[in-house]
């Protein structure tokens, strides 16, 4: 481990009971980064998430966070870093800002810092008009904007997001992307969960894959992309249940095929040339689509599984 | 910087803020209805309001009023340990969880409940003081010493209850806590008549749980008849209560909040 790592992991494992959850994981994520844990519903990505944020114990392994040992210095590690939770924790009886205020209290901040914090913070999350309303009567997606902006009130310099993104819509999520981005600007380190592939494409420098409490992969998305698929993914779409007849028709029109329900994913390094290919075939796909490989198809093809199934 | 183990009171504070006046008024006008109708009303049957060797040499109203004072202590603690414990723990508050997250830990998150607790406890108690003043049944400026016995007789009751509340799935059972715990106990601790009065084998059940110590210790206080000796007794056994119950109650928040 050397100065520039933040978290450091060996072996890492947590067992509920006889159920092991995660399997030994090792991973590092470097200073000013922003690192990913993507998998499916299960994977052990949240209790990873919670034995780096000093809130559970782990089971075995080794695990440093900022250069300490969160058994032993669980408050001062968590004293530095920002959580946000895969579920709110927030006091539905409480106003916006007094979320924000008794939260700030915890980490030991002084009323009248806390008060420029938190205007800036309602900022953050859009939220300032809500300011005296009770959480309550917040929206889905505005609850999860303050419980994000509540994460990072005292100006952690690692911060654990947990799905962060799970429902926002599309403009609210673009604008966490910006956030996050400019807090990375700003030094900080970001650690996230996802299901979200473009999520992972846009924020990610590296991320691991984790499946059923293991990871699968490691790389930059670039990488992974690069070393498990390839560039470009023709999609074909057919008729209910024709899409596993038609897969051996294809054979020498890419370089893999997958069947998903009723499509065909045929993955190539041109694609446009592969889709030429099936046009004068006898596939008769009811339709045809060129686009980039992404994390997904990374997924895909290292589990045989989709992302969400 | 405010000191850590201070910090969850905060979260109290703020909560209590939204609904200081409901609780600070029903403080104050549930010992004054008590204090009327069984004080004065039933205080003016009972011995026809004079003295009684049978009540330890006093009328009734100043009999039963120091009862009282105990009694709210538990009330109040048993109310705050039940459902506020419960539903600290719980999605809609997420309380403890946010607490969890900062740098305060486990203990303290019980610790300051349970300090949250005794300050209820205290507030309750000098209203009531007040009122039962008022109504004469104060005797002696010793009562003020009172004072801390409504924190200690809610920690005895509070600590072993959040212990088992807080890991509790369901309020359910806390009914069942109100019916048959805090009710009989308030009936029969010597409260409204003496234990003298209980078969023998209940009276001995009344000196084995707190509230008897509390409404001993109370009584004395307010009559300026406090011994040293018997008095230090019952401090000592609502103190061992209250430190056992913190002791199980912290191994029942690690194990609830640790994940
Ligand atoms: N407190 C717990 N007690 C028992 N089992 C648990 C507990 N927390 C998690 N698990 C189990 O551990 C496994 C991993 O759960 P975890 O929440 O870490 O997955 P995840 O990758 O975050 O999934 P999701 O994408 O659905 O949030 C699951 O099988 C889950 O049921
Ligand atoms: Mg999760």
């Amino acid at each position: 481990m050397t100065t520039s790592t933040r978290v450091s992991a060996r072996r890492l494992t947590k067992r509920f009971g006889d159920f092991t959850a995660v399997d030994g994981i090792d991973f590092e994520v470097r200073a000013g980064e922003v690192f990913g844990f993507l998998g499916p519903n299960g994977a052990g990505k949240s209790s990873t998430m919670r034995m780096v944020g000093a809130t559970s114990d782990r089971s075995g392994g080794e695990l440093s966070v900022l250069g300490l040992d969160p058994s032993h210095h669980g408050t001062q590690i968590r004293s530095r870093l920002g959580v946000v939770p895969q579920e709110d924790n927030l006091d539905l009886e409480l106003s916006v800002s007094d979320n924000l205020y008794v939260y700030g209290r915890y980490f030991g901040l002084p009323r009248r810092q806390l008060r420029g914090r938190i205007a800036e913070l309602l900022e953050f999350a859009q939220l300032s008009e809500r300011a005296a309303d009770k959480v309550d009567n917040l929206s889905g997606g505005m609850k999860r904007r303050l419980t994000i902006a509540r994460g990072l009130i005292n100006e952690p310099e690692l911060v654990l997001l947990d799905e962060p993104t799970t429902g926002l819509d599309p403009q609210a999520r673009h604008l966490l992307w910006d956030r996050l981005y400019s807090l990375k600007q700003d030094g900080v380190t970001l650690v996230l969960t996802t299901h979200y592939m473009d999520e992972a494409e846009q924020l990610c420098d590296r991320l691991v894959v984790m499946d059923k409490g293991r990871i699968i992969a490691a790389g930059s998305p670039r990488e992974l992309v690069d070393r498990y698929v390839t560039k470009e993914v023709v999609e074909l779409r057919f008729p209910a249940g024709q899409a596993r007849r038609a897969a051996p028709r294809t054979d020498g029109l890419a370089r893999r095929v997958e069947v998903i329900a009723d499509r065909l994913l045929l993955y190539t390094d041109d694609g446009d040339a592969t889709a030429e290919h099936v046009a004068s075939s006898t596939l008769q796909p009811v339709s045809t689509l060129v686009r980039r490989a992404s994390l997904e198809d990374v997924f895909l093809s290292l589990t045989g599984r989709q992302l969400d199934d | 910087m405010l000191p850590t183990p201070f910090r969850p009171l905060s979260y109290f504070w703020v909560s209590f803020r939204r609904t200081w006046m409901s609780t600070l008024s029903a403080s104050f006008f549930t010992p004054l209805l008590y204090l009327a109708s069984l004080g004065v009303g039933l205080g003016s049957l009972v011995g026809h309001g004079q003295r009684l060797a049978s009540l330890g040499g006093e009328d009734y109203l100043s009999f039963v009023a120091p009862a009282l004072f105990a009694g709210t202590a538990m009330q109040v603690a048993i109310g705050q340990a039940t459902y506020e414990v419960w539903g600290a723990c719980n999605p809609w508050s997420g309380a403890y969880r946010s607490m969890q997250a900062s740098p305060i830990s486990t203990g303290q998150i019980m610790a300051g409940h349970m300090a949250w607790i005794a300050a209820r406890a205290l507030l309750a108690c000098a209203l009531y003081l007040a009122v039962s003043a008022a109504f004469g049944a104060v005797k002696s400026p010793e009562a003020v010493a009172g004072l801390a016995v409504g924190p200690l007789t809610g920690l005895a009751f509070a600590a072993p209850l959040a212990a088992y509340s807080v890991r509790a799935r369901h309020d359910q059972p806390f009914s069942l806590v109100f019916r048959l715990l805090m009710l009989p106990l308030f009936l029969f601790s010597g409260t409204f008549f003496p234990v003298s009065q209980l078969p023998v084998g209940l009276r001995y059940l009344a000196y084995a749980l707190p509230l008897w110590h509390a409404v001993e210790l109370s009584r004395s206080l307010y009559a300026g008849t406090f011994e040293p000796l018997a008095g230090s007794g019952h401090v000592v056994y609502l103190a061992a209560v209250a430190g056992a119950g913190l002791l199980v109650a912290r191994r029942s928040y690690e194990a609830r909040l640790s994940r």
